[in-house]
C-alpha cells in the first residue's frame, strides 16, 4: 500500500471509531441526565431541614438514592414508616454514619483535572465542622456512641499494570481535639499474644465500643482477622479469624459481620453472622444472599443491611438472631444512621 | 561528566538532529505504544472507581493472583520472542497479535461483571502484553543503527510513557462528560486501542523490510529451534548481560513498596499518594530520550549500571534523615532517571549481543531474567517487611544492591 493510502485508511479510521467513541460517550451522558429525573414510581421526596439532633421521633438518615434533583441527598424518613415522604437535605454524601449529633459524610469532590474525595465532620444541622481529605474511594464509616470518635475506611488502588492491587486505608478522627490518626496500619498489631509487622496488612470496618476502644478487620496473609483496637495505645489485637466488617450491637454484647463461607462463588463469598462476645459463638442470618455491607443495628434485635438493587442499593433488614426472614426496608437507599 | 569525556569514539551528534535521527519504524511504534497505553491507562485509572462505585464490588485480596500471573508472564515473553524469531523474522505480526489481544480485551470489559471475569480479562490483556514486548523491541533495534540504539529506545520509551499520562486525563474527560459512563471509558479506550493496532498494522514494516536499512542486514530464513533460543546463554556478552540485569533485578525493589516506604517516610498526605508514581512517569518521560542519547556514548550497560547508582540514591535518600519539602521530589526524580537509564537502556545493550536472527528471543531472555528476579526481589523484601519492619528491609535492600552493582560492574566488565 502506497502511503497516501495508508494515511487515507487510517484517517477514515479515526472518523469511524471517533464517531463511535462520541455516540457512546453522548449515549452515557444521556444516560446520566436522566438519573436527574424523577422517575415514575420512586419514593416522593421534599426538600426540608433534616437534623442529627435527638428529639423530634426516632428516625432513619441516609443516602438516598432514588433518581431526580436529590439523587446521593442526604435524607431522613420516620423509623416507624420508612415509605414516608422523604425529607432530602441538600447535602451530597456517598457513605454517611451519625451519632449524637456528629455526622460523617464521606463525598466526591469534582475537580478539573480530577474527582477527589474528602471526609465531611457534620454538626447536628449538617453543616461542615471540618473536613478532611481522602486518599482513595469512600467504602465504610463509623461514629462512636458519644459522637466524639469518627472513622472511615477508603481503598486505595495500586499502581501497577490494569491495576490489580487494591489496598484499604482507614483514619480515627478525634472531634474533640481534630487529631487525626490517618492511617490505622500504623497501630501496632499483636496477633497470637506477639508483635506482628508486615508489607500487606490492611484495616478495614471500624466499629466503636466507645471513644478509646473499638473492633475492625485486620487483613494479611491472605486471612482476615477481627481484631480490637486501642486508641490510645495504638494497638490492634487480632482476636479472632474470618470476620469482616464488624458491627457492634447498641448493648456492646454482639457483633454482625460478613464471613467468607467456603464453597461460595470466588464474586460472593460472604454471608452475613451475628458473633456473641461472651460465649464467642457465631450465627447464621436468615439472610442468605451474598451481604457486601458493614451492617447497622436498627435496635438490639434487628440489622439493616444494604444490597444491590434497581437504583443502586436497596436497604434491607433481618432479626439478628437467626431466625424470621430478610425483608426489603427501603428502596434507593444506602448508608443509614438512626437517630432517636 | 567524566564518563562522556571518557569515550572519544562516539558519533558526533548536532544538538536539535536528534529527532531526524530517530528511524521511522521507532516513531511508528512509539506513536502505536503511545496510543496504546492511553488505551491501557483509561481503563487502569477507572478500574477501581468502576468495581468499587460501579459494580459496588469490595476488591480487596484481588491482587492475590498477581503472583501466580507473573510466573505465567515470563514464560509468555519467552514465547513471544521465540515465535517472533521464527521462520527469518515475523516480529511484526507476533506484535500485532500480542496489540491485537489487547486491544480485544477492552470490549470484553463491556460484558463481564464480575471479579473472576474481569481478572481472566485483565489476566489476557497482560498475556497480550508478554507476548508483544520482546518482537517490538527486537524491530526498534534492528531498524536502528548501532550507535543510535540508546537515543532510539529512549525515543520509544518516552512516547509510551507520554500515553500512559495522558490515558486517565481522557478517561476523566469521559467521566466529566457522562458521569458514571464506565461503559463510555471502555468504548473509548476499545477505539483507541483498534487505532493503536491499525498503525501498527499500517505504518510499522514487517518482515524483511524492517531490517532493510541496517548494516549487518543478512537474512537467515532457516527455521529457529527453541533449543537455539536457550543456546544463545552461551553467547558469553550475552550471558554476563543477563547475570547482571539478574543480579540488578534481584535488589529492586518494586514501584508500589517505593511509594510505600515514601509516604511513610516523609509523612505525605494521603491525597498526593496516586501521585507519587505520576512523578517517577514525569522524570522518566523527561529523562528518557537524554539518558538513551548519553547511553549510546559513554556505553549503554555503563550507563545501566549508573542507572541502579540513581536507585541506589534513591534509597539512600529515604533511609537518610527524614528532612522537608524537596526531598520526596528528589527521591522520585531519582527513581525516575532509574528507568530512563534502563528501561530502554537493558534492551539497547542487549541487542548488540544477540545475532539478528535470534535478536526477538535475545531480548526476551534478558528481560524475562530481569523481570522474574524482580519479582523474587518483591517476594523476598515483602517477607523482610514482615519480620523486620519497612527500614531494615530497605536498609538491606540498598546493602545488597550495592552489592550487586559491584558484582555486575565486573562481570559485565568494558563495553
Amino acid at each position: 500500500m502506497k502511503r497516501g493510502a495508508r494515511i487515507a485508511v487510517l484517517l477514515t479510521a479515526v472518523l469511524l471509531l471517533g464517531g463511535v467513541s462520541a455516540g457512546a460517550v453522548l449515549h452515557a451522558a444521556d444516560r446520566a441526565g436522566r438519573r436527574d429525573q424523577v422517575q415514575a414510581g420512586g419514593p416522593d421526596v421534599a426538600p426540608g431541614t433534616v437534623t442529627l439532633a435527638p428529639g423530634g421521633g426516632r428516625r432513619m438518615v441516609f443516602r438516598s438514592m432514588a433518581w431526580g434533583p436529590h439523587r446521593d441527598e442526604l435524607a431522613s424518613v420516620p423509623a416507624a414508616g420508612p415509605d414516608a415522604t422523604r425529607t432530602v437535605s441538600g447535602v451530597r454524601c456517598l457513605r454517611f454514619y451519625a451519632s449524637a449529633g456528629t455526622g460523617i459524610c464521606l463525598q466526591a469532590v469534582h475537580g478539573t483535572l480530577d474527582d477527589s474525595y474528602r471526609a465531611v465532620v457534620l454538626d447536628a444541622r449538617l453543616h461542615e465542622r471540618r473536613h478532611f481529605p481522602l486518599g482513595g474511594i469512600p467504602t465504610r464509616s463509623r461514629v462512636s456512641p458519644s459522637g466524639r470518635m469518627v472513622a472511615w475506611t477508603v481503598f486505595v488502588s495500586g499502581d501497577s499494570y490494569a491495576g490489580t492491587d487494591f489496598s484499604t486505608r482507614t483514619s480515627i478522627l478525634d472531634t474533640r481535639t481534630w487529631t487525626l490518626q490517618d492511617n490505622l496500619e500504623r497501630y501496632r498489631v499483636i496477633k497470637d499474644g506477639r508483635t506482628y509487622h508486615a508489607s500487606d496488612t490492611n484495616v478495614w470496618g471500624v466499629t466503636f465500643a466507645d471513644d478509646g476502644h473499638f473492633w475492625a478487620t485486620l487483613a494479611t496473609g491472605g486471612k482476615t482477622y477481627l481484631v480490637h483496637g486501642d486508641v490510645a495505645a495504638r494497638t490492634l489485637t487480632t482476636v479472632r479469624e474470618n470476620v469482616e466488617c464488624p458491627s457492634l450491637s447498641p448493648d456492646g454484647t454482639r457483633l454482625a459481620f460478613k464471613k467468607r463461607v467456603p464453597g461460595l462463588p470466588a464474586d460472593a463469598p460472604w454471608r452475613l453472622y451475628v458473633l456473641d462476645l461472651r460465649t464467642m459463638r457465631e450465627v447464621p442470618l436468615a439472610e442468605r444472599r451474598n451481604v457486601d455491607d458493614q451492617a447497622v443495628w436498627s435496635d438490639d434485635r434487628t440489622l439493616v443491611y444494604a444490597l444491590p438493587g434497581d437504583y443502586g442499593a436497596d436497604l434491607w433488614t433481618v432479626p439478628a438472631d437467626g431466625g424470621g426472614t430478610p425483608r426489603k426496608l427501603l428502596g434507593g437507599a444506602l448508608a443509614p444512621a438512626y437517630i432517636s | 561528566m567524566y564518563l562522556a569525556e571518557s569515550r572519544g569514539t562516539a558519533p558526533p551528534t548536532a544538538p536539535g538532529r536528534w529527532a531526524a535521527a530517530v528511524p521511522g519504524t521507532v516513531l511508528a511504534l512509539g506513536s502505536v505504544s503511545l496510543i496504546t497505553d492511553v488505551s491501557a491507562e483509561m481503563v487502569t485509572a477507572v478500574l477501581p472507581l468502576y468495581l468499587v462505585s460501579g459494580l459496588g464490588l469490595s476488591p480487596l485480596g484481588f491482587g492475590l493472583l498477581d503472583g501466580v500471573y507473573n510466573g505465567f508472564s515470563a514464560v509468555v515473553r519467552l514465547l513471544g520472542g521465540h515465535l517472533a524469531d521464527r521462520g527469518g523474522g515475523r516480529h511484526k505480526a507476533v506484535a500485532a497479535v500480542g496489540y491485537g489481544l489487547s486491544a480485544l480485551c477492552k470490549p470484553l470489559l463491556l460484558a463481564v461483571h464480575t471479579l473472576p471475569l474481569i481478572g481472566a480479562v485483565l489476566a489476557v490483556d497482560r498475556t497480550g502484553k508478554g507476548l508483544r514486548t520482546a518482537p517490538r523491541d527486537a524491530l526498534i533495534s534492528l531498524s536502528t543503527p548501532e550507535s543510535r540504539r540508546g537515543r532510539a529506545f529512549g525515543v520509544h520509551r518516552a512516547m509510551d510513557t507520554a500515553g500512559a499520562l495522558l490515558g486517565p486525563l481522557l478517561a476523566f474527560l469521559v467521566l466529566r462528560v457522562a458521569a458514571e459512563g464506565y461503559d463510555a471509558v471502555f468504548t473509548v479506550s476499545s477505539c483507541v486501542a483498534a487505532v493503536g493496532v491499525l498503525v501498527l498494522l499500517l505504518f510499522v514494516p514487517g518482515g524483511r523490510q524492517a531490517t532493510r536499512d541496517t548494516p549487518d542486514g543478512g537474512r537467515h530464513p532457516a527455521a529457529v529451534r527453541p533449543r537455539e533460543a536457550l543456546a544463545l546463554l552461551r553467547l558469553p556478552a550475552l550471558r554476563r548481560l543477563t547475570v547482571c540485569a539478574v543480579l540488578l533485578g534481584l535488589t529492586t525493589v518494586s514501584d508500589s513498596f517505593v511509594y510505600l516506604v515514601l509516604q511513610r517516610r516523609f509523612a505525605i498526605p494521603v491525597q498526593w499518594f496516586p501521585l507519587l508514581p505520576l512523578g517517577t512517569a514525569a522524570s522518566f518521560l523527561l529523562l528518557a530520550v537524554p539518558l538513551g542519547a548519553v547511553a549510546d556514548r559513554v556505553g549503554r550497560r555503563r550507563l545501566f549500571l549508573l542507572g541502579h547508582l540513581a536507585l541506589l540514591g534513591a534509597y539512600a535518600l529515604l533511609l537518610g534523615p527524614s528532612g522537608g519539602g524537596l526531598l520526596p521530589v528528589a527521591v522520585l526524580v531519582l527513581h525516575g532517571a532509574f528507568y530512563a537509564a534502563t528501561d530502554g537502556v537493558l534492551p539497547a545493550a542487549a541487542a548488540g549481543a544477540v545475532p539478528e536472527r535470534l535478536r526477538a528471543s535475545g531480548l526476551a531472555l534478558v528481560g524475562t531474567g530481569q523481570a522474574v528476579a524482580r519479582f523474587g526481589c518483591s517476594l523476598a523484601f515483602g517477607a523482610a517487611w514482615t519480620a523486620w519492619g519497612d527500614r531494615t528491609a530497605l536498609g538491606w535492600a540498598a546493602g545488597a544492591l550495592a552489592l550487586a552493582a559491584v558484582l555486575a560492574a565486573a562481570v559485565v566488565g568494558a563495553e
